[in-house]
């Protein structure tokens, strides 16, 4: 350990530059920490000796997927893991083992030199008390000052954090502000007594994506105010990638890479990372290429085999690989990695490594020409529903206008995408379209027919061309029925297993999307969310219908997961010549998947043309902002990228502004309109008009702007 | 806050007037008021019978005597809810409901505070200690202790605790304990404090008897509440901000697991109304209990009907009680 | 593998059931209850056909004599043998609890389901006649009501009336359960695939609805045992000359310190039934809540 030691110690970061380098002893040290919990089915190994160490001033991204043990490593520094938990190992905070210390002399310890920030805002922060008092309340944990005084240091951190109008803020309640909001009432109670370090741990993961953009702001403006240094744990890549320094890379259990985040993401030096880079589909890449996937699932931690765990899944794995556990050793500069081959990885780059062909041509039969009539086509769609007091009087007190004259044109084999943040409509519009709700208004034309006024025997028809898959893998399927059930379902309701041919159809669905035919027999609660979301999948297919409605398909799926489920996709609209509707908040996978795409905001499509357009050469300033606040997963591009940053929350669906119901955000009305220019906005709704050929944008002030400096 | 109250209130009158409707069929079918009457010896006159029968208003068809219960229209002045009118006895004209309930309510009232107060204070601290050590030998005996209480039928550990009573007094050849009745059988000649410390003597034993049903349902919800607010993300938030452990415990978690507790609290009310029948008839209590025991025994219908809707008010105001309680506590509700 | 996916009758959730069935078999009260229980049964039903003595008066037996070798329990001082009386009651008892748990339990589960399930106008109705039948405390209105009943009731009329007052709460629960179940994407997924409501209804939310039923199911067993014996000792249930555990006490309960042995048994009886019963509806809790992950330590 030594000599890899002295080799973190010797680099010197070069990408510090501005912030402070490296200097003295780590703030935070972690030593060959282990922690283990008991379950049902025996101990659990969560983390298996992970060592790491961050400097004053310094930012250390920790990525792992789910069940990687990241977050249950930063719980145990903090003395925070749930009753049962075994530790062994150490952690020092400026030289001091915090591990095991009795309460009195942790709650020293907590919050004066170590902060945390947990993920979901919404459940952090008391329901019963102010922000303010809560903040104050961490202010005089540590010091003897009177309410007073801490409650005007609350104001200051709430200024510092980002929130208009602190003084007044002070007295809220944690319901009365949004999600982003109250992250960063969080993220001021951690910097209240100016920490050591902060661990974030997926601080924006619960977030929308301006937002998120607005809580990493405020995550910088927190380190900058106290000098902190910070330890940001994510599942993003993107999220790693501009906000700090050196990474961790952790896999079940264990950190098997780390280094300067440059040279980590450059150049991986551990086929896992390799594979997690290679499997996200990026923003800044043509959809030429195929993603590549990682096959199989992590490995549980309840009897990890011997050897490396991600031999399963690492297309270099040898013998040696499952034999023996690769120790975390230096493979250069400041650089560490947990593989036997490291070496051979100077070289290769994910396509090679897990075979990443470029994507076929353009399939035989091409997406229909512009002109063509649609399959699918929606006019003014418009949905409400009703807002009710709480308690046993439930008056309608207003109405939530989910979706407010949306018509969208799905034509046969493209993939259409209806991308927004949650909140914004595109899940009921998808649902209108499906007829599993009732529009109040507008037309939906199924091959020129208009299926919104259908009796309940027609609609049952149309059902056999339109078919849905769900976002939540685990809630999608009936947990009481088994794989062969569930795909079976739609064809015994239709009357048409036994003429499909009974359980040769179901076996040759499960084939096709890559389960074996003995799966069918079990019950959903046995799969991985992967193999979950291609039941569903497979379910979907069962009518053979012409068209699949997508509704976030691949947002709760691990990252190394996702890439298999998108490459799926892709196949079957091959193989089918299926037209997807394809509805996420996660650009990334939109770029790659998407032919045209849709953006809502607040019920309304604010912009649709075709993707390789939209991402480019954006004309609205809502798609400009959403697109720029992508995070990329490559630290050069990240640190040169131009952001636009977003001010304040979504309005209420309920009462929408008047006018361009982007205005109240909108960075072009705040910054570049004159007041004469301002109140059309405030006045007139901007159309959904043409601006070029297939792209229409609904802005006064549109114009395109570039999002891409070009370059190496 | 004003309004609420009032809508509140106003949702209730139907289902209370249902609730109403479908108690008087109920009574009017499965007894008869007339029916000790008509088994006396020697037999009454027909006369007797007739003038009985008119005096109860039983020569109406029964929607009819409804109407009459409700709104006294009709009737001899002394029926008719809206009125204020419990409407006649089995027991005979000269029996007053109104008064004897007046009477009887103050002493029920009386033994249903002390419980609930005895009770809820049990119950919290009892729910905080189990949560707090979950699984310790402490849990494990407090939880036993819940489930013995839930199972525990109220009349027979009644009965046990007061003749527990009776025996220590005969051990100490005095009367410590005040095994019969709400006070005293004679309490003239008592100044105000006499008298107070005399009810409270006999409100002892039976407290503890009563406060059973709601100890056990209390204690095992509070357990439950407080593991809940425990694993929350705000009590590991402000642990992470350094407060010491009996701080969070006391600010953050016992706050915010109270709060579930006051709808759980009121709901349980109604079973200690009905535990009350079992202790009174024990202890030889004069409160509306054992009202309910003789009006059932009697067929006595206009004091059963009279009964049934001032606990369902008393259970209607306790649950609006709650709501309030709960508006106060919870920053989330508000009440326009 | 191909036999497991034929067409037909699925096979049975062994998966699901197995760890449900795993982890009742841990929860240590629980099985101790099972066990009890069934002891329990087995004493008040099968005890009388060995047991020399019922539960009526007979001239043979001492009166008021304490327990002994021919008297196990001892004697009333009418001249019934309490062991006698104690099987009868408990068989009584037992015969009431369940037959208003199962009675209130298909009743509020097909009320509740309708009335989450529909949801609007339909749901109102249903529930404000909940509202209705819960305004007024349980043993209140079945003690009103039974004990209205002129010249006595059998045990199952006192069934009958504990049960149309008793499946209220299940209803709520079922209710609460299928309005949360039919906002899942798999019931979402069986509407896109065109189903009915009634196979929605059977097929979907039924099914994953099982586990809050049966345990609610099971505490209303105990809350059943405690209205019966309190209705009995008030002497609104079942009338002497049969015997049911509160009447039992009703007729021993200045008795225990004179004569013990009248008044312990049928006490300790209804305390260890619904004592037994909680607990087998504490262990089935534990072992359909699938947040159960941790273990105990």
């Amino acid at each position: 350990m030594t000599a890899e030691e002295a080799a973190v110690e010797a680099v010197s970061d070069p990408v510090a530059g501005s912030r402070p380098a490296r200097e003295g002893a780590p703030v935070l040290e972690i030593e060959d920490l282990h922690v283990s919990f008991p379950t049902e089915d025996g101990r659990v190994r969560a983390v298996r000796g992970v060592s790491y160490r961050v400097h004053r001033g310094e930012a250390l991204g920790i990525v792992g997927e789910s069940g990687s043990g990241k977050s249950v490593a930063s719980l145990a520094v903090m003395g925070l893991l749930p009753r049962g938990a075994e530790v062994r190992g150490a952690a020092r905070v400026l030289g001091e083992q915090v591990l095991h210390l009795p309460d009195e002399e942790l709650s020293r310890v907590r919050g004066e030199r170590i902060a945390m920030i947990f993920q979901d805002p919404l459940t952090s922060l008391n329901p019963v008390y102010t922000v303010g008092r809560q903040i104050a309340e961490a202010v005089r944990a540590h010091r003897a000052v009177s309410e007073r005084k801490a409650l005007e240091r609350a104001v200051e951190l709430l200024g510092a954090v980002g929130i208009p109008r602190p003084e007044e803020r002070v007295r809220s309640y944690p319901h009365e502000l949004s999600g982003g909001m109250r992250q960063r009432v969080v993220i001021a109670i951690a910097m209240a007594n100016d920490p050591d370090v902060m661990i974030a741990d997926e601080p924006t993961t619960a977030l929308d994506v301006t937002v998120q953009a607005q809580v990493l702001e405020a995550l910088e403006a927190a380190r900058r105010h106290t000098g902190a240094a910070l330890v940001l744990i994510t599942h993003d890549l993107g999220v790693v990638a501009g906000h700090v320094d050196r990474v961790a890379v952790m896999y079940a259990g264990r950190v098997v890479e780390e280094g300067p985040v440059d040279a980590v993401f450059s150049r991986p030096r551990m086929p896992y990372t390799l594979g997690l880079l290679g499997s996200r589909p990026r923003l800044d890449e043509e959809r030429v290429r195929r993603l590549a996937p990682i096959s199989g699932a992590p490995p549980t931690l309840l009897a990890p085999p011997p050897g490396c765990p991600f031999a399963p899944r690492c297309p270099m794995a040898e013998d040696r690989c499952t034999a023996e556990e690769p120790p975390l050793r230096s493979v250069g500069a400041g650089r560490t990695a947990a593989c036997h081959f490291s070496e051979r990885l100077e070289e290769d780059g994910a396509d090679t490594l897990f075979g990443r062909p470029d994507r076929a041509p353009p399939s035989t039969a091409p997406p229909a020409p512009d002109g063509a009539a649609p399959l699918l086509s929606a006019k003014g769609l418009v949905k409400h529903f009703p807002v009710r007091s709480k308690g046993v009087v439930r008056r309608r007190i207003g109405d939530v206008h989910a979706v407010c004259g949306v018509s969208l044109d799905l034509r046969e084999h493209e993939t259409l995408a209806l991308v927004g943040e949650s909140g914004c409509g595109k899940s009921t519009t998808a649902r209108l379209l499906l007829r599993l709700l009732t529009p109040d208004a507008g037309t939906v034309e199924f091959e020129g027919a208009d299926i919104a006024g259908l009796p309940r025997a027609r609609l049952r028809r149309l059902r056999q061309d339109m078919q849905i898959v769900f976002q939540d893998p685990f809630a999608s399927l009936d947990p009481r029925m088994t794989v062969a059930e569930i795909i079976a379902e739609p064809l015994r309701i239709h009357g048409l297993y036994r003429e499909r041919g009974g359980a040769a159809d179901v076996q040759r669905l499960l084939r096709t999307v890559g389960l074996g035919p003995e799966h069918g027999a079990r019950y959903p609660h046995e799969f991985s969310g992967g193999q979950r979301q291609r039941i569903g999948i497979a379910r979907a297919l069962a009518l053979r219908p012409r068209t699949l409605i997508l509704d976030e398909p691949v947002s709760a799926l691990d990252v190394s997961i996702q890439a298999g489920v998108v490459n799926l996709l892709e196949d079957l609209q091959e193989e089918f010549g299926l037209a997807y509707l394809f509805v996420s908040h996660d650009l990334s996978v939109v770029r790659h998947i998407a032919d045209r795409v849709a953006v809502m905001y607040l019920g309304k499509v604010v912009e649709s043309g075709p993707a390789d357009r939209l991402f480019t050469s954006p004309t609205h300033p809502y798609t400009q902002t959403l697109v720029s606040a992508i995070p990329l997963p490559d630290p050069r591009k990240e640190r040169r990228r131009q952001r636009i940053l977003v001010t304040g929350d979504v309005p209420s669906p309920s009462s929408p502004p008047s006018g361009c119901r982007f205005r109240t955000r909108c960075p072009k009305f705040a910054d570049t309109l004159s007041p004469a220019e301002q109140s059309r906005c405030i006045e007139e709704e901007p159309p959904l008009d043409p601006w070029a050929a297939g792209h229409l944008t609904a802005c006064h002030y549109a114009e395109e702007r570039a999002l891409w400096s070009e370059g190496p | 806050m004003l309004v609420f109250v009032i809508r509140r209130l106003l949702v209730t009158v139907p289902v209370l007037l249902a609730a109403s409707m479908f108690s008087f069929a109920l009574i009017d079918v499965t007894g008869d008021p007339l029916a000790d009457l008509l088994v006396q010896q020697p037999p009454p006159s027909q006369e007797v019978i007739q003038a009985e029968r008119e005096r109860l208003y039983l020569d109406r068809p029964a929607y009819e005597r409804y109407w009459l219960w409700l709104t006294g229209i009709g009737g001899n002045g002394d029926i008719g809810l809206l009125q204020g009118e419990f409407g006649p006895s089995v027991q005979g004209p000269a029996f007053d409901v109104g008064a004897e309930v007046a009477a009887r309510m103050g002493v029920t009232l009386r033994l249903v505070a002390a419980a609930v107060l005895l009770a809820l204070g049990l119950a919290v601290a009892t729910g905080v200690v189990s949560a707090m050590r979950q699984y310790s030998v402490v849990d494990h005996t407090l939880t036993f202790i819940g489930f013995l209480a839930l199972a525990m039928p109220t009349f027979w550990l009644g009965a046990l605790i007061k003749e527990a009573g009776v025996w220590a007094n005969g051990q100490l050849g005095t009367t410590v304990f005040s095994t019969i009745g709400a006070s005293a059988a004679d309490t003239r000649g008592m100044d105000l404090w006499e008298r107070i410390a005399d009810a409270g003597g006999h409100l002892v034993l039976p407290t503890v008897a009563l406060m059973l049903t709601g100890y056990a349902a209390w204690s095992r919800y509070q357990r439950t509440a407080m593991l809940e607010v425990l694993n929350s993300d705000y009590v590991r938030l402000a642990h992470a901000k350094g407060l010491r452990r009996r701080t969070v415990m006391r600010r953050h978690a016992l706050r915010t697991a109270l709060i579930p507790l006051t709808s759980v609290a009121a709901v349980t009310i109604a079973e200690i109304l009905a535990g009350t029948v079992l202790i009174e008839t024990v202890f030889q209590w004069r409160g509306m209990g054992t009202l309910l025991v003789e009006a059932v025994r009697t067929s006595d219908a206009y004091v059963l009907m009279g009964w049934l809707m001032l606990a369902g008010t008393l259970v209607v105001l306790a649950n609006l009680a709650a709501d309030l309680l709960y508006g106060v506590l919870d920053p989330r509700i508000r009440y326009e | 593998m191909s036999e497991t996916v034929r067409d037909g009758a699925p096979p049975p959730p062994r998966g699901r059931l197995r760890t449900v069935a795993a982890r009742f078999a841990r929860h240590r009260p629980a099985m101790a209850g099972l066990a009890a229980l069934a002891a329990l049964v087995l004493f008040a039903f099968a005890g009388p056909l060995l047991w020399t003595w019922d539960h009526t008066v007979s001239g043979e037996i001492p009166s008021s004599a304490p327990p002994g070798p021919e008297h196990p329990l001892g004697t009333t001082s009418a001249g019934n043998d309490v062991l006698g009386q104690l099987m009868r009651g408990m068989q009584q008892t037992l015969k009431v609890a369940f037959t208003v748990t199962v009675l209130a339990t298909v009743v509020g589960s097909v009320w509740g389901a309708v009335a989450g399930y529909f949801r609007g106008w339909v749901d109102a109705v249903l529930m404000r006649a909940v509202d209705v039948l819960l305004i007024v405390p349980l043993l209140v209105v079945v003690a009103a009501v039974g004990g209205n009943v002129r010249g006595g009731t059998t045990w199952y009329g006192v069934a009958l009336v504990i049960a149309a007052f008793a499946w209220t709460p299940i209803s709520r629960v079922v209710r609460g359960v299928v309005l949360s179940l039919r906002e899942q994407e798999f019931v979402e997924a069986a509407r896109a695939a065109g189903a009915s409501h009634a196979r929605i209804v059977f097929r979907h939310l039924l099914p994953n609805a099982a586990g809050p039923i049966i345990v609610a199911a099971t505490l209303l067993i105990a809350v059943a045992i405690l209205v019966e014996a309190a209705m009995s000792f008030l002497g609104f249930g079942i009338q002497a000359p049969d015997v049911s555990l509160g009447l039992m006490v009703q007729h021993a309960k200045t008795a225990a310190f004179t004569r013990p042995w009248l008044f312990y048994p049928p006490g300790l009886a209804i305390v260890l039934i619904a004592l037994v019963i909680n607990f087998i509806g504490d262990g089935l809790r534990d072992a359909l809540d699938p947040r159960q992950a941790m273990v105990r330590s």
